[in-house]
């Protein structure tokens, strides 16, 4: 885990004393809201649909038991007893009070955390794989990297009035978990001739114009890779479209410049770049692994896990979704679901974030996770430990057991928080799941991705949902667009529309038909729901969601 | 031709809750929109949001919202009126955990 240094906690005090006399200046008067609107984003704080909304930073989705503490006193100190995780590993708190805020980011700092970042047009919290540093394949642990860009892009001076907000991803493995491809920069670490270095993909983003991202680079060498970051995004704040904020994401100047023309440009500024880069951000990088050093994994009989797998199949069925393998054969990395059938996706209470936070200190070598999924994880965890820490689960409604199925949905907040949203999402989300519970058929379902997003912006990913829920306003009625066949993952893809939208009472009847349409159309129960999409495409699908218009065609 | 002018009420959020609030007839401002000035003239809807826009240090975005007559007073012409009036629909929070309150 990164500890801060003595320049970050000063750094740190120093921008929240700023903030919080800037909020008594906002109160008294002296600032308009025009004038206050930048101040507080700059700092995480929206104004959503019902009251305010604090953002804070999870970097690259890595937590201590002492920060998920913290996290959960402010939610039971300053909002309501809750706290929601989303979709790029940050928590939002969905009712602090204006006077309030200051004292929050006050606590945060205490532990090392801020919500800096988390909106405007700067880069925003670097997001990483949530099992880097533990899984099995990967060939390094990505967060030094992205802890090094953290510092690297907060309050950089050249990035803090860019054509629109920025987003980095970074993943250590081929197995793609972060979305890279959706990210305005995606990085895979890979090694060549023992130099590790990055892939370089650009110009992936989704929202109204979604697109997969490109490959800049197949390879930039680690001492080589800030300043030709620096390059890249120099040359879209220089370039990129400020006339038209819909315009304005690096996705679309890849897009009307062509991949080559970019990589040309940035290319041209590295050369200009490199030379200020003396060396220092290497030697930075090293200081930080060591921050990042793998715990001394215990060594102890795998016995009693074996023998509650073969015994208890609660146990086993909880073991069989939720546990991924570890790079170490007697651990395994939890995830630990924050998708209770019929709760809202995402949303912890500070008691289960308590919970979470003695099993990780007890259990798991102090270490926590938020998944760019909307779930919690524990990324080493001794195989004989699991017993003790699902019965501890169980005891706080965390051990449904439903990891990757279908009611494992991303959903942002919708229009039940946010004031962009043009639809809910968070209600379609509960009916789902409550739905396929009842009818007892996820686990025969098997891995199958819902997303889904409240409005064009896409914070719920539908595009590269196995099934794409988007939620819109349809002459003032809510009304949800369906896309099939979409893949957050090193095989990429933005769905396909289906057809014609569906009112909110039909949507969970759609799915429904969706979902059955799979089951008849599967050659096997092993042939998941994407590659049965790939192999029959939308003809049965659409047969299934629209017979009218099937019949009048045949 | 211009659009015919629909009937408004002038809502805004409180600077320091950042809850829902909605401008009365006697310049007060309610949590409730039943207790919300429904104007029917555009004029003087300009005026009524002009009037709210002028209190900088109290509300933050205020605009006008349709709303039609009801038999408790404004009633939403739009849903995403009607969840700004209510509150989330996953949890039971905001307007809906307080019972109404006078505002200044």
């Amino acid at each position: 885990m990164y500890r801060y240094s003595e320049f970050d906690h000063e750094f740190l005090a120093e921008r929240n004393a700023q903030f919080r006399a800037q909020v008594e200046r906002r109160i008294d008067g002296s600032l308009t809201e025009d004038e206050f609107k930048p101040l507080r984003l700059m700092n995480g704080l929206y104004l959503q649909l019902h009251a305010y909304m604090l953002r804070v930073a999870i970097p690259y989705g890595t937590l201590s038991s002492a920060q998920m503490r913290q996290l959960a006193l402010l939610a039971e100190k300053w909002d309501k007893g809750y706290g929601h995780f989303t979709t790029r590993q940050n928590i939002q708190y969905n009712w602090p009070k204006l006077n309030d805020v200051p004292d929050m980011l006050d606590a945060l700092a205490e532990v090392g955390m801020h919500a800096i970042q988390t909106s405007g047009n700067t880069i925003r919290n670097v997001t990483a794989d949530h099992f880097a540093g533990a899984a099995a394949d990967e060939i390094a642990d990505p967060r030094p990297y992205a802890e090094l860009l953290r510092q690297w892009s907060t309050d950089h001076p050249e990035f803090q009035f860019m054509p629109r907000k920025f987003k980095i991803a970074i993943t250590g493995s081929e197995n793609d978990r972060a979305v890279i491809k959706a990210h305005d920069i995606g990085l895979q670490l890979v090694e060549r001739d023992g130099v590790l270095g990055a892939r370089v993909i650009v110009g992936g983003g989704l929202g109204r114009t979604p697109m997969i991202g490109k490959e800049l680079s197949e390879f930039v060498a680690f001492d080589d890779l800030l300043a030709y970051l620096e390059a890249t995004v120099s040359v879209w704040n220089q370039i990129g479209r400020r006339d038209n904020k819909y315009k304005a994401r690096i996705k679309i100047t890849v897009h009307e410049h062509g991949i080559d023309a970019i990589r040309a440009k940035v290319n041209e500024r590295f050369l200009q770049v490199r030379p200020q880069f003396k060396g220092a951000d290497m030697n930075l990088l090293e200081e930080i692994k060591g921050h990042f050093a793998p715990p001394a994994f215990r060594d102890a009989s795998v016995a009693s896990f074996e023998s509650a797998y073969t015994n208890d199949p609660v146990f086993r069925s909880w073991v069989d979704t939720n546990i991924a393998p570890h790079k170490n054969a007697d651990h395994a990395i939890v995830t630990i679901s924050i998708k209770k059938h019929g709760a809202t996706p995402g949303d912890a209470t500070a008691e289960q974030m308590r919970v979470m936070a003695d099993l990780a200190e007890e259990f798991a070598y102090d270490e926590l996770r938020i998944s760019h999924e909307q779930n919690v994880i524990l990324p080493h965890v001794h195989k004989s430990d699991l017993p003790a820490i699902h019965a501890k689960l169980k005891e706080h409604e965390l051990a449904t057991a439903n990891i990757g199925l279908i009611s494992d949905i991303i959903a942002c907040p919708g229009m039940d928080y946010c004031a962009l949203a043009t639809a809910r999402s968070i209600p379609v989300a509960q009916e789902i799941a409550t739905r396929f519970e009842d009818l007892k058929l996820e686990h025969d379902i098997g891995h199958l991705k819902i997303k889904i997003s409240g409005c064009i912006n896409a914070c719920g990913h539908h595009h590269v949902g196995h099934i794409g829920i988007l939620g819109l306003d349809r002459a003032g009625v809510e009304n949800y667009q369906i896309t099939l066949g979409g893949d957050g993952t090193e095989t990429a893809a933005i769905g396909d529309r289906t057809g014609p939208g569906f009112a909110y009472d039909e949507i969970v009847p759609a799915v429904e038909r969706i979902v059955d349409t799979y089951l008849e159309q599967r050659d096997s129960p092993e042939e998941e729901f994407l590659q049965t999409y790939r192999r029959v495409g939308m003809a049965p699908f659409k047969a299934a969601l629209y017979p009218e218009a099937h019949a009048n065609a045949a | 031709m211009a659009r015919a002018f629909t009937p408004k009420v002038v809502t805004a959020n409180d600077l320091l809750e950042g809850d829902v609030i909605y401008q009365t007839e006697d310049d007060r401002w309610s949590r409730d929109l039943s207790e919300a000035e429904l104007i029917t003239d555009e004029a003087h809807a300009q005026v009524r949001l002009l009037d709210a826009s002028r209190q900088v240090n109290k509300i933050v975005g205020a605009y006008l919202a349709d709303a039609v007559a009801g038999e408790n007073g404004p009633e939403p012409t739009h849903f995403r009126e009607d969840f700004r009036r209510t509150g989330p629909s996953n949890y039971a929070h905001g307007k809906q955990e307080t019972s109404t309150q006078p505002r200044a």
